[in-house]
C-alpha cells in the first residue's frame, strides 16, 4: 500500500520530470543571483568606495583594471547600478520561468489525476457505484487530488528553495568569517523547530474551527431546507438561538486560532528581529576591531533576512506534509479498485434473435438468490410485459440484459450468441433500458434528450421528443428546449423524468428496448400514447416492460409473471386472465371496482 | 433563472456600500482605529530600522569619514531593544485586532443576515436556491469581513509606509529623492493593471474548478445511467475539455503573477541602482556618508512594497464587492408579508410574541373573492371562495399544479391573496400576527423534514417545553412508539442530519407526533406519494385519522383511504373549485372525480396485490 502510494506519486513526477527539472534548474539559479546582489553592493562599498580588498573573482578585476581600477569603478558607479538591473532582470527571467514551470507541472499532476480518477469511476463495475457514497468519492477528486498538486508543485519547491539557501548562505558565510557565521545562525535551529512544533502542536485547532464551521453550515442547510417546519411550528425564535449558538461557538474557535497565530508570527517576528539585531551588533564589534569592513556588515544583514523566512516556511510545510501522503493514500484507494474487465475479442453480432434465459442464477450477496433457476424465452421482434412482486427479480433480469451484472450459474443468449462474449459496449448500444428513476444531466433538455449521440440534429430530437410524448411540457416550459434541468434549473415531475429518458433512449436505433417500470409516473394515457408510438416506430425491436398496469400488460404480445425469482406463469392476455394466478388476481380489481359502485349506488338508494 | 448568476466583477468601486458596510462593523468601530494605530506603528519601525543600521555604519565602524569607536554603543543597543520590543508588540497587536475585526463582523452580519432569513416569505425561498443563500451566508460574508479586518488596514500600513519613507528620503537627500520617486507612477499604473488581471484570472480558475467538482458529482451520481447509455466516452472527452481548460487558466493565472512580480522588482531596482550610482558619487566627495548611501539603497528596495500591496488591495476590494452586494441585498430584502405596526403592537413580533393578547383560534376558515398569483399575469386562483366549519376535514386533489398547494399556503399565509380575504373565525387574518396563525396550526409535509439531533428532540420542536411525558404520548399515540422503542437507545437515539437514518415511514410517524404535541386548531397534511411497506402505510393512515379528529384540517390528498374519508372533497383544476362534495356525491357525478377515483383505485389495489417496496 504505502508502495503504491510511493509509485504513483512517482509517476506522476516522472512524466512531468522536464517542467520540474527546469522549475529546479530554475530555482537554484533565482538562489544564486539572490547571493551575488548583496556582494555587488559590498564590492561596491568596500572595493571601489574605500580601495579594501576586493572579494570578486581574478577575471572581474581583471576587466575592472582594464578599464582603470577600482578609482574608475567608483566615478562610474552607473555600470554597478547596470550590473544591479540586470541582475534582477535575470532573476526575474528564472523566477518567471520556475514559477511557470511549476505551475505547469502541477497542473498536469493534477490534471492527470483527475482524468484518471474520472475515467477509473466510469469504469468502475455498476456494483462499485451502488453502495458508493457520491460525497467522500468527490471529496477525493477534488480537495484529496488539490492537495498532492500544492505538494508536488509549491511545497517540494519551497523546500528545495529552503535548502538551497541554507546551503549557499553557509558555504558563503563562512568564508567571509566562521565566528559571524556561527552566531548569524544561532536562532535558525530554534526557528525551524518552533514552527514546526508549533503548526503540528495548532493543527488540532485549525481541525476544532473547521468542524465548527461545518457544524454552522449544517445547522443554517437544516434551517433553510426546513423553513417550513420552522414557520409551521413557529420556532423562527429557537432557530435563532440555534444559529447563535453555532455560530458563537465557530467565532469563539476562529479567534483562537486567529490569536493562536498572531502569537505565531509575532514570536517568530521577535526571533528573526533579535537575530538580525546580534548579527548587526556583531558585525559592528568585529568592524570596530578592524576585522571586517563594511560590506561584509551588509552581506550579513541582508542574509540573515533571506535565510530566516524559508526557514519559517519550511517549519510549517513539514508539519503538514503528512496531510498529501493521507490524501495520495485515498486517492490510491480509487485507482486501486478493479474495472470491469477488458475484452480484447468480444462479438458484435446481430441483436435480433431471441433472449433466452437458460437456467440462471444470480445473488447480488451470498446466500441470497434473487434468481432462481430462472428459465425463459422472449421471441424476437415482439413485445414482452413483465409482472411481478417485489423482490421477484424484474430489475435484476433487466440489469442482467445489459450485463450491468454477470449471472453466477446458467446461460443468457441473444439469437444462438452467449451473451458473455457480446462486447458490452456493444450490447449496452445496442439495448436501450430506461430506468424508473432516471438521472438527467444537468444540461438542457435539449442536450438531454440528444446526449447519446455526437451530433444529433432537431428532426431526430423532435421525433424522439413527440414520441416520448414531452414535447408538450418541453414547449410549455419557460425556455423551452433551452430549459436548464438540475440544481440550477428547474425540477422536472418523476413523469418528467420519464418521458426525457425514454426520449433519450430512443435517439438511437435499439435492437432490444427495455422499460423498467419506466412508465410508472405518467398518467396511463400518456403510457398508451407511448406505447403506440413506439410500436409505429419500429415493428421488429424486441420490447420488454415491466409495469403493473393491466392495461399495458395487456395489450403484450407475451406476459411473464415473476414471482419469487422464478416464471411462475406466462402467456397472453386471455390465458392468463382465468389461470386464477398474481395476473388474474389483478385483472380482477377491476370487476371489484364495478362491484363497489353498485354496492354504493344500492346503499344509496336504501337510505 | 439570470438572478442566480454570480455577477462578476463590478467595474466601479462603490464607496457608499462599503461605507454602509462598515456600519455593520460598528461594534468594532474601536478596535478598527486600535488596529489602524497599530498597524501605523509597525509601519513607523520598518521605516526606523533601516536608519538604525545606517546609524551603526556611520557612527561606529570607521571609515572614509570618520575613526569609529565604541561611543554611545549602550545607548545605541538599549534603543534598538525598545524599537524592537515595540515592532513586536505592534505586529501582535494588529494581528489580534485583524482576527478579531474579522471574526467578529462575520459573525455579526450572520447574525442579523440570518435573522432576516427567519422574516422572508416563502416566496423568498421559492425565488432562491438553498444553495444560493448558503453561499451568501458562509463564504460571501467571510469574504466581507477579511476585506473589513485586513484589506483596510493594509491600505493603512501602505500608506504610512509610503509617508514616513517619503519623509525620510527628502531629509536624507530630497534632490535624488525626486528622481526616485518618478519610479512610482509607472510602478503604481502596472500594478493597478496586472493585479486586476491577477485577480479576475483566478476567479477564472474557481469558476472552472467549480465545474469541475460538479462533473465529478454528476459522473459518480449519474454513474448508472452512464453504463446504460453508453456515454464513457462522450462524458470523459467533456471532462477532459474541462480539466484542460482549468490547466489553461492555472497557468495562465499562475504566469501574470509570476511575470508581474519581476517586472516591479526590476523598475524597483531601477531606482536602487540610480540611487547607488548618485549616492556613491556624493560619498566620494564627501557630500554623503556610507551609512546614509545604504539606508537610502535599503528604502528604494523596500519603498515599493506598499505599493503592490495597495494595488493588490484595491483589487481586491473591487472584487469583493460582489460578494459586498450580495450580503447586502440579503440585508436589505423587505419581507413581503410583515405585520403592521398596530398588529404588532398587540401581539408581538416573530420573536417576542405577546402570547397573553392572543385570541384563542377557533378553525373557521373563510376564502372570500381570493385571487392569487405568484408572478405578475399568471393567475392561480381567480374569485376563489369557500368556507369551511371548525372540524372540518377538507381533502384537495386534482392535477399538479392545479392549486391546490396554493390554497393551502394561503391558509397557513405562507403567502398572502393578491385580492379579497381570507378570514379565521370571522376576521381578515391580517388583523393577527402571523406568529399567532402559525403557532396554531400544524403542518405535515409530503417529504418529512426532521432536524439532526434525537427523536425526543424533534418532537419536542412542536412545544419546547414539553415533558417527557406529553413527548411518549404524543408519540404512542400515531403508533410510533413501538419502533421508536426497538432502536438502539429509544426515544435518544440520533436521527442524523435531516433525519436521514430513519426511513421515510419513519421519519412521517415522527412528525405526524410532532404535529400532535404541537396541538395544532388547523392542520395541513401534504400527503405523501412515496410508497412505504403496508405495515407502516396502516400505521401512517391511523395516524392520519388520529391527528385529524377535532380540527380543521386541509389534506393535499393522494391515497384513495384518506380522500374517502373527508368531510368534503374538493376537485381543483385550473385555480377553480371543479368539483366539491362527499365520495359519495362526487362518485355519482361519473365527472372528473369519479375517474380520478377508477385510475387510481386500481393501480393502488395492484400495489398493495405486488407489495409496496419496489426494489
Amino acid at each position: 500500500m504505502h508502495n503504491r502510494k510511493l509509485r504513483l506519486m512517482g509517476n506522476l513526477m516522472l512524466e512531468n520530470k522536464w517542467y520540474f527539472l527546469a522549475a529546479l534548474l530554475c530555482t537554484v539559479m533565482t538562489v544564486i543571483i539572490e547571493f551575488i546582489t548583496p556582494i555587488v553592493l559590498a564590492e561596491t562599498l568596500d572595493y571601489y568606495l574605500q580601495g579594501k580588498p576586493s572579494r570578486m573573482p581574478a577575471f572581474i578585476n581583471a576587466w575592472v583594471d582594464a578599464w582603470g581600477g577600482p578609482s574608475f569603478m567608483a566615478r562610474n558607479l552607473w555600470i554597478v547600478g547596470l550590473v544591479m538591473v540586470g541582475l534582477n532582470l535575470l532573476s526575474g527571467v528564472f523566477s518567471f520561468t520556475k514559477s511557470r514551470t511549476q505551475s505547469i507541472a502541477g497542473e498536469n499532476v493534477s490534471l492527470m489525476l483527475r482524468e484518471k480518477l474520472y475515467s477509473h469511476i466510469q469504469k468502475l463495475p455498476f456494483s462499485y457505484h451502488v453502495k458508493a457514497e457520491t460525497g467522500d468519492l468527490v471529496q477525493r477528486c477534488t480537495s484529496d487530488v488539490e492537495t498532492v498538486r500544492r505538494f508536488l508543485a509549491m511545497q517540494l519547491m519551497s523546500v528545495v528553495n529552503a535548502l538551497m539557501m541554507i546551503t549557499f548562505a553557509i558555504v558563503y558565510l563562512l568564508q567571509e568569517n566562521v565566528k559571524i557565521t556561527l552566531i548569524s545562525m544561532i536562532m535558525v535551529p530554534g526557528l525551524f523547530l518552533f514552527a514546526y512544533l508549533f503548526f503540528k502542536w495548532v493543527i488540532k485547532n485549525f481541525r476544532l474551527s473547521d468542524e465548527a464551521e461545518g457544524k454552522m453550515s449544517a445547522v443554517l442547510q437544516e434551517n433553510l431546507t426546513g423553513v417550513r417546519v420552522v414557520r409551521a411550528f413557529g420556532q423562527q425564535e429557537y432557530e435563532v438561538e440555534k444559529f447563535e449558538k453555532v455560530s458563537e461557538d465557530y467565532r469563539k474557535k476562529s479567534f483562537k486560532l486567529s490569536k493562536l497565530l498572531a502569537t505565531y508570527w509575532a514570536t517568530s517576528d521577535a526571533m528573526s528581529m533579535i537575530q538580525s539585531m546580534v548579527t548587526l551588533l556583531t558585525c559592528v564589534f568585529f568592524a570596530i576591531r578592524g576585522e571586517i569592513t563594511i560590506g561584509t556588515l551588509t552581506i550579513f544583514t541582508s542574509y540573515v533576512w533571506k535565510l530566516l523566512w524559508p526557514i519559517r516556511q519550511l517549519g510549517r510545510i513539514l508539519s503538514d506534509a503528512g496531510k498529501s501522503a493521507v490524501a495520495m493514500g485515498r486517492i490510491d484507494e480509487i485507482l486501486s479498485q478493479e474495472t470491469e474487465p477488458e475484452e480484447k475479442d468480444a462479438k458484435k453480432p446481430s441483436l435480433k434473435g431471441d433472449i433466452v434465459f437458460d437456467h440462471v442464477n444470480f445473488r447480488y450477496e451470498e446466500g441470497r438468490e434473487v434468481l432462481k433457476d430462472m428459465s425463459f424465452t422472449i421471441p424476437a421482434g415482439k413485445t414482452v410485459a413483465i409482472l411481478g412482486a417485489t423482490g421477484s427479480g424484474k430489475s435484476t433480469v433487466v440489469h442482467l440484459l445489459q450485463r450491468l451484472f454477470e449471472p453466477q450459474s446458467g446461460e443468457i443468449r441473444i439469437g444462438d450468441t452467449p451473451l458473455r462474449e457480446i462486447d458490452r459496449y456493444y450490447l449496452r448500444s445496442h439495448v436501450g433500458l430506461v430506468l424508473q428513476e432516471p438521472f438527467l444531466y444537468s444540461k438542457t433538455l435539449k442536450e438531454n434528450v440528444g446526449i447519446t449521440l455526437r451530433n444529433p440534429t432537431d428532426e431526430q430530437i423532435d421525433q424522439a421528443v413527440t414520441d416520448a410524448a414531452a414535447k408538450e411540457f418541453i414547449l410549455e416550459s419557460d425556455k423551452g428546449y433551452e430549459t436548464l434541468v438540475g440544481e440550477r434549473g428547474v425540477t422536472l415531475s418523476g413523469g418528467q423524468k420519464q418521458r426525457i429518458a425514454i426520449a433519450r433512449t430512443l435517439m438511437k436505433e435499439n435492437d432490444i428496448l427495455i422499460f423498467d417500470d419506466s412508465l410508472s409516473a405518467v398518467d396511463t394515457e400518456t403510457d398508451a400514447q407511448i406505447r403506440a408510438a413506439l410500436k409505429k416506430r419500429s415493428e421488429d425491436t424486441t420490447t420488454i416492460i415491466i409495469s403493473h398496469r393491466i392495461v399495458t400488460l395487456s395489450q403484450a404480445d407475451l406476459i411473464l409473471v415473476m414471482e419469487d425469482g422464478r416464471v411462475s406463469e406466462q402467456g397472453t392476455h386471455e390465458e392468463l386472465i382465468h389461470s386464477g394466478g398474481l395476473y388474474s388476481r389483478i385483472f380482477n380489481i377491476q370487476s371489484a371496482l364495478e362491484e363497489e359502485f353498485k354496492e354504493e349506488k344500492a346503499s344509496h338508494a336504501t337510505v | 433563472m439570470q438572478q442566480f448568476e454570480e455577477q462578476d466583477f463590478t467595474k466601479k468601486f462603490d464607496l457608499s456600500l462599503w461605507k454602509k458596510i462598515l456600519h455593520y462593523a460598528k461594534d468594532y468601530h474601536k478596535d478598527l482605529y486600535r488596529l489602524a494605530g497599530a498597524m501605523a506603528i509597525t509601519a513607523g519601525c520598518d521605516v526606523l530600522f533601516p536608519l538604525m543600521t545606517s546609524y551603526a555604519i556611520d557612527h561606529f565602524i570607521p571609515n572614509l569619514n570618520h575613526p569609529g569607536g565604541t561611543d554611545g554603543l549602550p545607548g545605541f543597543i538599549v534603543a534598538y531593544l525598545i524599537l524592537l520590543v515595540i515592532q513586536v508588540i505592534a505586529i501582535f497587536r494588529f494581528l489580534y485586532l485583524g482576527g478579531k475585526v474579522e471574526v467578529g463582523t462575520c459573525y455579526t452580519i450572520r447574525k442579523r443576515a440570518f435573522r432576516k432569513l427567519q422574516e422572508l416569505p416563502f416566496s423568498y425561498y421559492d425565488r432562491m436556491p438553498v444553495g444560493y443563500l448558503m453561499s451568501r451566508m458562509t463564504s460571501d460574508t467571510q469574504r466581507l469581513s477579511e476585506t473589513i479586518g485586513w484589506s483596510l488596514i493594509d491600505l493603512c500600513w501602505g500608506a504610512v509606509m509610503i509617508v514616513a519613507s517619503s519623509i525620510t528620503m527628502f531629509l536624507l537627500n530630497w534632490k535624488m529623492t525626486l528622481v526616485v520617486l518618478l519610479v512610482v507612477p509607472p510602478l503604481a499604473v502596472i500594478s493597478w493593471w496586472f493585479q486586476q488581471r491577477i485577480l479576475k484570472s483566478y476567479r477564472a480558475v474557481r469558476k472552472t474548478n467549480s465545474k469541475i467538482t460538479g462533473a465529478f458529482n454528476e459522473g459518480i451520481m449519474g454513474a448508472k445511467t452512464t453504463k446504460t447509455l453508453v456515454r464513457e466516452e462522450m462524458n470523459m472527452e467533456e471532462f477532459t475539455e474541462l480539466t484542460h481548460t482549468m490547466k489553461r487558466s492555472s497557468v495562465r493565472a499562475a504566469s501574470l503573477s509570476a511575470v508581474y512580480l519581476p517586472i516591479v522588482v526590476s523598475l524597483g531596482s531601477i531606482a536602487t541602482a540610480y540611487a547607488l550610482w548618485q549616492g556613491g558619487q556624493q560619498v566620494i566627495i564627501g557630500g554623503m556618508t556610507l551609512g546614509v548611501l545604504q539606508v537610502f539603497v535599503n528604502y528604494t528596495v523596500q519603498f515599493f512594497q506598499p505599493i503592490r500591496d495597495i494595488a493588490a488591495v484595491f483589487a481586491e476590494m473591487q472584487s469583493a464587492q460582489a460578494a459586498a452586494e450580495r450580503v447586502m441585498t440579503l440585508l436589505e430584502t423587505e419581507p413581503d408579508i410583515i405585520d403592521s405596526p398596530e398588529v404588532e403592537a398587540e401581539f408581538g413580533d416573530n420573536f417576542h410574541p405577546k402570547k397573553e393578547n392572543w385570541p384563542a383560534l377557533q378553525g373557521n376558515v373563510e376564502f372570500r373573492h381570493v385571487d392569487f398569483q405568484y408572478k405578475e399575469g399568471e393567475k392561480v386562483l381567480s374569485d376563489f371562495n369557500l368556507k369551511i366549519k371548525s372540524g372540518e376535514t377538507i381533502a384537495l386533489v386534482g392535477p399538479t399544479g392545479a392549486g391546490k398547494s396554493t390554497v393551502v399556503n394561503l391558509v397557513c399565509r405562507f403567502y398572502e391573496p393578491t385580492g379579497g380575504e381570507i378570514l379565521i373565525d370571522g376576521v381578515n387574518y391580517k388583523q393577527r400576527s402571523q406568529l399567532w396563525l402559525q403557532s396554531n396550526l400544524g403542518y405535515v409535509l409530503q417529504e418529512p423534514r426532521l432536524f439532526s439531533g434525537t427523536i425526543r428532540d424533534n418532537i419536542r420542536y412542536a412545544k419546547l417545553d414539553a415533558t417527557d411525558a406529553e413527548i411518549e404520548a404524543a408519540a404512542k399515540m400515531v403508533n410510533a412508539e413501538s419502533f421508536i422503542l426497538k432502536m438502539e437507545k429509544g426515544y435518544d437515539t440520533d436521527v442524523g442530519e435531516g433525519g436521514n437514518r430513519l426511513s421515510t415511514g419513519e421519519k412521517q410517524l415522527i412528525s405526524f407526533a410532532r404535529a400532535i404535541l404541537a396541538d395544532p386548531r388547523i392542520f395541513v397534511l401534504d400527503e405523501a406519494t412515496s410508497s412505504v411497506d403496508t405495515q407502516t402505510e396502516q400505521m401512517i393512515q391511523h395516524a392520519i385519522s388520529k391527528v385529524l379528529t377535532g380540527r380543521t384540517s386541509f389534506i393535499i390528498a393522494h391515497r384513495l383511504s384518506t380522500i374517502r374519508t373527508a368531510d368534503r372533497i374538493l376537485v381543483i383544476d385550473d385555480g377553480k373549485i371543479k368539483e366539491m362534495g362527499t365520495h359519495q356525491e362526487l362518485l355519482r357525478l361519473k365527472g372528473a372525480y369519479y375517474n380520478l377515483y377508477t385510475n387510481q383505485f386500481q393501480e393502488e389495489q395492484a400495489m398493495e396485490i405486488l407489495g409496496k417496496n419496489e426494489g
